[in-house]
């Protein structure tokens, strides 16, 4: 089955939570930005000021952009269907992400995939996507 | 100190609408109120602690609705963690009995969701865009079944878990449903019929899915003095847990619920375990949720849910666990896109012997409630109430 892209909704701007405004400037020049502690050294995910897992600073830095599927599931009510899932970062948390310019029969959980940026609806800013590696 | 029995549920009642395009849902919850007060015997002016969550229309919680009711409480609570709501409601109740706080607790859940052409689990609900998670989730489209699909396609892989298993749970819901006059759905269904229904977000097929569904419940529970001086079968609380389960940082974890957490305490509490429940309402927006807790509340290993439900085992009658004897979310009713409350009136039902002739369990004695609010695949919260007929 062909792909078909759909239109990709945004709510509120890049100005409505500034703790992650880095975030949206990194996707918007093609990098995926993680937040990893200074003090217990763990990346995680969606990025937040202090660290999920002990309350450290965080520090910004780029992801490799290679993950594999965690898990994923085809919205076969929606037109055009599309494909939403998790993935496993190298760097280590699992994000929520679609399946992008791919066969969604085809996916697997394991695959490895790779990021890649398309820009939300209403020039909204452009977020990370996941592709069969 | 323990609160096992501090409180008993002496009014249980679910409103007979799946379809209530006429009546505001303040309305239905007043309607609720009405009936479950009535089935307890007592009246309005008795009720001084009023639980609702975020179905309750209303910006400021319960204040509409006690407004709305013109009740005099001296206790409210509107605890929000959507379906599991209710169960958690039980607990504070309880623990506002035990505390003094009130003698008559009354607990209202409505909504009408097909009156308002919803489409619960397929159109994903933009929310303030200030929740920390919103703009890294809801683009993605996050709708309710793809949330549960991805638990199901992570189960299957980890644990070899069939479509066939899970229709299961469908068909057992279908067999109880076809005595409830009330229930959306009243046709018994097969393993076929499940697996052969169209996709809706893989691999959860539509008949995978409760139904959309207008109505609502209430409850009331009372202190061991007041329910002892009523005319009605003694239900009592004897534990009860809750807990919330997320992301975890990105360290997700899809394979198991919020009831690996709520269920111990609930156990504990009660002191019984799970091969000593004789009925079992469990939280069924999906055919996948029921499977999951059930391994979580320890009805089985993890892992081995597929098997469990397999071959009638939540047929009562037939297995060894009957489930879901009103035929559940997954053919009933689903009010408010909230199945805590229904979850428990059917428990109470079985524990007083009210429930239908054909679905009723010989000699029930111990029964569990269990609820799942929120969704599985992102944020969720589990409670767990154990109760027992005295
Ligand atoms: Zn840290």
């Amino acid at each position: 089955m062909a792909y078909v892209a759909r239109k990709i909704p945004f709510v509120g701007t890049v100005d409505t939570n500034p703790e992650t405004k880095p975030f949206f400037e990194g996707a918007a020049a093609g990098k995926l930005m993680i937040r990893r502690c200074t003090s217990c050294k763990k990346a995680h995910w969606y990025p937040r000021a202090l660290c999920p897992f002990c309350f450290g600073d965080c520090d910004w830095e780029q992801a490799s952009g290679k993950a594999k599927i965690y898990t994923f599931s085809v919205m076969e009510r929606a037109n055009p269907p599309y494909a939403i899932g998790y993935v496993t970062l190298a760097e280590g948390p699992s994000v929520l992400t679609n399946f992008v310019d791919c066969d969604f029969k085809a996916l697997k959980i394991g695959q490895d995939v790779k990021v890649a940026f398309i820009q939300t609806e209403g020039e909204g800013p452009s977020l990370p996507f996941f592709t069969p590696a | 100190m323990s609160l096992r029995g501090a409180a008993y549920i002496v009014g249980a009642w679910e409103h007979p609408t799946r379809k209530a395009p006429d009546k505001s849902i303040a309305m239905l919850h007043a309607e609720c109120a009405k009936g479950a007060l009535a089935d307890a015997g007592l009246t309005k002016d008795d009720v001084d602690g009023y639980f609702c969550a975020g179905d309750a229309p209303g910006a400021l919680g319960p204040l509409s609705m006690v407004d709305y009711m013109n009740l005099k409480c001296r206790h409210v609570d509107s605890t929000d963690v959507g379906g599991s709501s209710y169960q958690v409601a039980v607990g504070h109740a309880m623990e506002a009995i035990a505390a003094g706080r009130c003698n008559v607790a009354l607990i209202t859940l409505s909504g009408r969701p097909r009156s308002e052409g919803q489409a619960t689990g397929t159109a994903p609900r933009p929310g303030n865009p200030a929740a920390p998670e919103m703009q890294f989730e809801f683009p993605y489209g996050p709708a309710t079944a793809n949330l549960y699909g991805m638990c199901a396609m992570r189960h299957m892989h980890e644990y070899g878990t069939t479509s066939e298993q899970l229709a299961w749970i469908k068909v057992a819901a279908s067999h109880h449903a076809q005595y409830n006059p009330n229930a959306m759905l009243r046709d018994v269904v097969t393993v076929e019929d499940v697996v052969n229904s169209p996709m809706v977000s893989s691999p959860l097929h539509r008949l995978d899915c409760c139904v959309i569904s207008d109505g609502g419940g209430a409850l009331v529970l009372t202190k061991p003095e007041i329910a002892k001086s009523l005319n009605r079968p003694k239900v009592k609380v004897i534990g009860v847990g809750e807990s919330p389960k997320h992301q975890m940082g990105g360290e997700v974890d899809l394979t198991y619920t919020a009831a690996r957490w709520s269920g111990p305490p609930a156990w504990e509490m009660a002191g019984i375990k799970p091969s000593d429940i004789k009925y079992a309402s469990i939280y069924d927006s999906f055919t996948i949720t029921v499977l999951m807790q059930l391994e979580d509340l320890g009805f089985c290993k993890k892992g081995e849910g597929g098997k469990f439900v397999a071959d009638g085992n939540l047929i009562s009658g037939v297995g060894k666990l009957p489930f879901n004897t009103d035929g559940g979310g997954l053919c009933s009713n689903h009010p408010a896109n909230r199945g805590g409350i229904t979850k428990i009136i059917e428990a109470v039902r079985q524990l007083r012997g009210e429930a239908h002739p054909a679905v009723q369990v010989p000699n029930c004695d111990l029964a569990i409630a269990h609820g799942t609010g929120g969704a599985l695949g992102t944020r969720h919260c589990g409670s767990t109430v154990i109760l027992e007929r005295e």
